[in-house]
C-alpha cells in the first residue's frame, strides 16, 4: 500500500463530493429556470425498504424512490433547507473547514432558514447524504462524538495549514481524537499486524498502559461506547488500506455485542451509505461463554436487556454460529460482565492472559 | 288543648319572612338584586314611552354593618315617564301594588322587586327610601318613605314639591342597604355589561362604591316597537281562566264570546271551532255546565286551526339591534343572529332570538361563553339548569365545526308575555319542550352560518398561508441553487409565482 494512491483518494473523494453538490444545484437551477417546479428523487429510508444484503454484510435501501417536489406545499420548507444545507456543505467543503451538527442547525438561522429543533436538521443532512451518496462527514459535517486511536501509525494530515505535515499515533499517551482532521488524512506507515477496538474509556487508556500496542504489535481504538461513522469508516480504512485485521472488545452484555456488530456490519439508519462497515471485523469477547468459563463476577439481566436479547435473535445481522451461541447463552445464564471484570484476577490478567487467548481464538 | 291560631298575613309580611323567594338570599346576592331590579324599572319606565333610556345607578360607602358587610346607599336615576304624585308612596312602598299586571311583555311581572329592594334596605339599616319624581310637568316630588310591614301600607316621613325648572322628567329613588359589594362586584359588572348588550339604545352609567365610573354608551337611538296588550290565546287557557271569563263576560253568545275574549279569534276561526266542538254558535257561555267548561277547555287545546298569537304583544329586539348590541360590548370578529317565528308553549306567545360571535376581543376559555336574557334582562345565576344552557350542551357543535376552545359566545334572548322562570328571582328559564325546540331551531340556524363563515375563513387562512410558504421559499431555492450550481444570476421564478398565484385564485 504506496502512500500516494491513498493521497489521491482522498482528494479525488473530494473533489466527487463538490460535483455532487453542484450537480444537485444544477439540476434545481435548470428545472426552475425552465419554469418547472424543481424535484428531487432519491431512494426511501422508509423501514419497508431496507434490507440485509448478504453480499456486502451490511443493511441497504431498496428499489422504492421517493420525490420531493416544490408543487407539494408539505415539501416546500425541508426542500429549501435541503438545498441551504447542500449550499452549507459546498462551502464547507470549498473552504476546507469543518462542522458540527448542532453548528448546522445554527447557521441555518443566518439564512433565515430554520429549523424546529436539531432532529429536523439532522434529518436534512441524512436526506442530503442519501441523494447524494455520501456521509456527511464528506461535507465536512461531523458529529460531537469523538473516539481516539493509539498506536504504530504514522498519517499525514491533509488539512489546511497542515498539509504534508505527518504524526505518529503513539506521540501522546492518552490517544489522539478521531476527528476531522484525522479522517481526512493519509496513512503514510505501519509496523502493526493488527486493530483492537475498545469500547470503553479506561480499558483503552490500560492497554496502552500496559504496552498493548507493542506486545500485541496492534493499532488500539477506543469506540467510547457505539463508535461514531467517522470512526466506523476510520477502522474500515485500517482494515482495507492496510490491509489489517480488526478484534473488538466490548463488555459482555447485549449492547457491547451490538457495538461489535455495528463495527462489523454497520447499522439500519446508515442504510443509505456504503464503507461505513468492516464486514472482515472480529468480535472477540467479552461472550457469554467467557462469562461462565472464567466465572467473572455478574450483574443479572433486565428487563431491557432480555428485551434486546428478543430482539437481536430476530436481527439478520445476527444469523452466524457463533452470535447465535452467545444469545443463547445470554438467555441462559440471564448474566452479564463489564470488560473490568476481569480486574478479580489482578489488574494485568485481562492484558496477559485474557487477551492473547481471544486474539487466538478469534483469528 | 292545643289551639292554632290562623293570622292574616300582609304581603310585606310575606315577604319580608320569605325574603329569599325574591333573590335577597344572602349579602352579596342581596346587593346584586337590588340594582338590578331598580335598573330594570328605571328601564320599563322610559322604554313604555319610546324613550332611549339614560339611568344613572351610584353605590357609595356608608359605613361598616358587620364582618363581611357593609352598609351602601344606592341611588338610581332614570329619564322614565315619571310616577304621577298621588301614586308615589304606593308604588314605593306598598307591595304588590303595580303597573305591571297586564298581558305584555315587560321585564318586571310581579310589580315586586323594586319595592323588596326598599323593604330589604328597611330591614336591614332602618332608614327611609328618598323617591324624587315628575312626570315632566313644573313640580318635582320628593317623598321620604317607610314601608308599614305589618300593614303594608307606605308610611309618608316627609313630602316635598320643588320647582322643576327644566321640566325634567323621570325618577330617582335612594336607599341604604346593607351588602357585600365586593364580592358581587363582578355579576354587577356583568349585568351591566350584558344589559347594555341586549338594549343598545340605553346609556348606562355606574358609579361603585371605590368611586369607580363604569359608562355603556348607546349607539343607537332606534327602539324595538312596544309591545302591545293582549288578550289570551285559546291554546293557553285553562279551566279557571275560563270561568273567570264568563262570570264577567258580558256576552251572550258562544260565537262572541270566543271573539271579543280571546286572542287571534275572528269569526270564521270561532264558527270553525265551534263546529269542530259540537257547540251551538249561540249558546250562551253563562250556561255552560262545568262539565261543558272542561271540554271546551280540551277542545281548544285540540283544535288545530287558532292562528298562533302574534308577536304584537312582544317585543322582541330584533336581528339589528341585537347584532349592534353585540358588536358593540363584545367587539367579535364576526356575528350572526337570527330572530324565530313567535311561538306559544301553554298558550303563552314567545319569541326566540340567538346570536353567535366568533374572535375579536372575546377570550378563548375552553367552554362557550353563554349569554342569557330574558325579556332583555340578563340572567347571570343557576346557568347550568337554564334550558338554553341545556340545549347548548346537548348540541353537536361539531357537525357545525365549532369547538369548545374557539373564541365563540352564544346568545340567547327569549322574551314572552310570561318567560317561564323557575322561580321569582328570575335566574333560570325552565325546560319547557316547545322553548326548547325554539332555542334549538335558532342556534342550528346560527350555527349553520358561523359554519360557512368558519370554512370561509379556514380557506381564506390556508391560501394565505401556501402563498405566504411559496413565496418564502421559493425565492430562496433559486438564490441557494444559483450559488451552488455557481450561476451569474439567479433562476427566473416570477412565472413559478405567478403559477401558485393563480392556483390559489381559482381555489379561493
Amino acid at each position: 500500500m504506496g502512500p500516494k494512491k491513498h493521497k489521491s483518494s482522498i482528494l479525488e473523494r473530494k473533489k466527487e463530493v463538490l460535483k455532487g453538490l453542484q450537480n444537485l444545484g444544477s439540476s434545481i437551477y435548470d428545472q426552475m429556470d425552465q419554469g418547472n417546479f424543481p424535484s428531487i428523487d432519491m431512494p426511501s429510508r422508509s423501514t419497508d425498504n431496507i434490507a440485509y444484503d448478504e453480499q456486502l454484510r451490511q443493511f441497504i435501501l431498496g428499489d422504492r424512490r421517493v420525490r420531493r417536489s416544490v408543487r407539494n406545499l408539505r415539501h416546500l420548507k425541508p426542500f429549501a433547507q435541503l438545498v441551504w444545507a447542500a449550499l452549507f456543505s459546498n462551502e464547507l467543503s470549498s473552504q476546507r473547514k469543518t462542522s458540527t451538527l448542532r453548528d448546522v442547525y445554527y447557521s441555518a438561522q443566518a439564512y433565515e432558514m430554520t429549523f424546529k429543533d436539531q432532529q429536523e436538521s439532522n434529518n436534512i443532512i441524512t436526506d442530503l447524504e442519501t441523494i447524494l451518496g455520501f456521509s456527511r462527514e464528506d461535507f465536512n459535517i461531523f458529529p460531537e462524538e469523538r473516539s481516539a486511536v493509539f498506536g504504530d501509525l504514522t498519517i499525514e494530515y491533509t488539512v489546511p495549514g497542515y498539509e504534508g505535515k505527518t504524526l505518529d499515533l503513539t506521540s501522546h499517551p492518552d490517544g489522539v481524537l478521531i476527528g476531522p482532521a484525522l479522517t481526512s488524512s493519509e496513512f503514510v506507515r505501519t509496523s502493526a499486524d493488527k486493530v483492537i477496538a475498545i469500547e470503553k474509556g479506561g480499558l483503552f487508556t490500560r492497554f496502552i498502559e500496559e504496552n498493548v500496542h507493542k506486545k500485541y504489535n496492534s493499532i488500539l481504538v477506543c469506540t467510547a461506547g457505539q463508535a461514531p461513522r467517522a470512526t466506523r469508516h476510520f477502522i474500515r480504512r485500517l482494515s482495507e488500506e492496510l490491509n489489517l485485521p480488526v478484534y473488538v472488545f466490548t463488555d459482555g452484555d447485549p449492547w457491547g455485542m451490538h457495538i461489535a456488530m455495528v463495527i462489523i456490519s454497520g447499522s439500519a439508519n446508515a442504510a443509505h451509505l456504503r464503507e461505513l462497515n468492516t464486514p472482515d471485523a472480529k468480535w472477540s469477547g467479552v461472550w457469554a461463554t467467557d462469562i461462565v468459563n472464567y466465572k467473572l463476577p455478574t450483574d443479572p439481566l433486565d428487563e431491557m436487556d432480555m428485551k434486546r436479547l428478543y430482539e437481536l435473535q430476530k436481527d439478520p445481522r445476527y444469523k452466524d454460529p457463533l452470535w447465535r451461541r452467545e444469545i443463547k447463552t445470554f438467555m441462559k445464564i440471564k448474566k452479564k460482565a463489564e470488560q473490568e471484570a476481569f480486574s478479580r484476577y489482578g489488574l494485568t490478567y485481562i492484558v496477559d492472559e485474557y487477551l492473547p487467548r481471544k486474539l487466538e481464538e478469534t483469528k | 288543648m292545643a289551639q292554632t291560631t290562623f293570622e292574616e298575613i300582609s304581603a310585606a309580611d310575606f315577604f319580608y319572612r320569605n325574603r329569599d323567594i325574591a333573590g335577597f338570599t344572602n349579602p352579596s346576592r342581596a346587593i346584586f338584586v337590588a340594582v338590578r331590579e331598580l335598573v330594570e324599572n328605571s328601564l320599563d319606565a322610559a322604554e313604555s314611552h319610546q324613550i332611549p333610556p339614560d339611568i344613572y345607578v351610584r353605590l357609595s360607602y356608608e359605613g361598616e354593618a358587620s364582618q363581611d358587610t357593609q352598609i351602601y346607599k344606592l341611588r338610581v336615576e332614570d329619564n322614565g315617564i315619571g310616577v304621577p304624585p298621588r301614586h308615589i308612596p304606593s308604588a314605593f312602598g306598598q307591595i304588590l301594588f303595580g303597573s305591571k299586571y297586564k298581558l305584555k311583555q315587560q321585564r318586571g311581572t310581579f310589580g315586586l322587586g323594586g319595592k323588596m329592594a326598599i323593604l330589604y334596605g328597611q330591614i336591614t339599616t332602618h332608614q327611609p327610601a328618598t323617591i324624587v319624581s315628575s312626570t315632566g310637568i313644573s313640580k318635582t316630588y320628593m317623598y321620604k318613605l317607610m314601608i308599614d310591614i305589618q300593614r303594608n301600607r307606605p308610611l309618608i316621613v316627609d313630602r316635598r314639591v320643588l320647582i322643576n325648572k327644566e321640566m325634567w322628567k323621570g325618577t330617582i329613588v335612594e336607599f341604604t342597604l346593607e351588602g357585600d359589594y365586593f364580592r358581587a362586584m363582578p355579576k354587577i359588572l356583568d349585568y351591566f355589561k350584558q344589559t347594555a348588550m341586549v338594549n343598545p339604545y340605553a346609556n348606562l352609567t355606574f358609579v361603585d362604591p371605590k368611586g369607580r365610573l363604569y359608562k355603556f354608551t348607546r349607539i343607537t337611538k332606534e327602539m324595538p316597537p312596544p309591545p302591545k296588550e293582549t288578550l289570551p290565546h285559546p291554546y293557553g287557557v285553562d279551566v279557571e281562566l275560563l270561568q273567570r271569563l264568563i262570570q264577567i263576560t258580558p256576552y251572550t253568545s258562544m260565537n262572541e264570546f270566543l271573539r271579543f275574549h280571546f286572542h287571534r279569534v275572528g269569526d270564521i276561526t270561532a264558527r270553525k271551532f265551534l263546529e269542530f266542538s259540537n257547540i251551538s254558535p249561540s249558546k250562551n257561555p253563562k250556561k255552560l255546565s262545568h262539565e261543558e267548561i272542561v271540554r271546551l277547555m280540551h277542545m281548544l287545546k285540540r283544535f288545530r286551526e287558532f292562528l298562533p298569537p302574534d308577536a304584537s304583544c312582544l317585543s322582541p329586539l330584533g336581528e339589528d339591534l341585537l347584532k349592534a348590541g353585540i358588536v358593540k360590548e363584545l367587539k367579535p370578529e364576526f356575528v350572526v343572529v337570527h330572530q324565530r317565528k313567535p311561538s306559544t308553549y301553554s298558550g303563552h306567545p314567545f319569541i326566540v332570538e340567538v346570536g353567535i360571535a366568533y374572535g375579536g376581543e372575546i377570550p378563548k376559555k375552553g367552554v362557550f361563553l353563554v349569554y342569557r336574557f330574558a325579556n332583555r334582562i340578563p340572567l347571570l345565576y343557576d346557568e347550568a339548569n337554564d334550558v338554553s344552557f341545556r340545549v347548548i350542551t346537548a348540541m353537536n357543535w361539531r357537525r357545525y365545526r365549532v369547538m369548545p376552545d374557539m373564541p365563540i359566545a352564544i346568545l340567547v334572548h327569549i322574551c314572552s308575555t310570561k318567560v317561564p322562570y323557575k322561580t321569582v328571582g328570575k335566574e333560570f328559564i325552565a325546560d319547557r319542550p316547545e322553548v326548547r325546540k325554539e332555542i334549538a331551531n335558532g342556534l342550528r340556524e346560527v350555527a349553520r352560518q358561523i359554519q360557512h363563515f368558519l370554512s370561509r375563513r379556514e380557506h381564506v387562512d390556508r391560501e394565505r398561508k401556501r402563498l405566504g410558504v411559496f413565496n418564502k421559499y421559493l425565492p430562496k431555492i433559486a438564490q441557494f441553487s444559483t450559488q451552488l450550481a455557481r450561476r451569474e444570476k439567479p433562476p427566473d421564478i416570477e412565472k413559478l409565482l405567478a403559477s401558485v398565484q393563480k392556483y390559489g385564485a381559482e381555489e379561493a
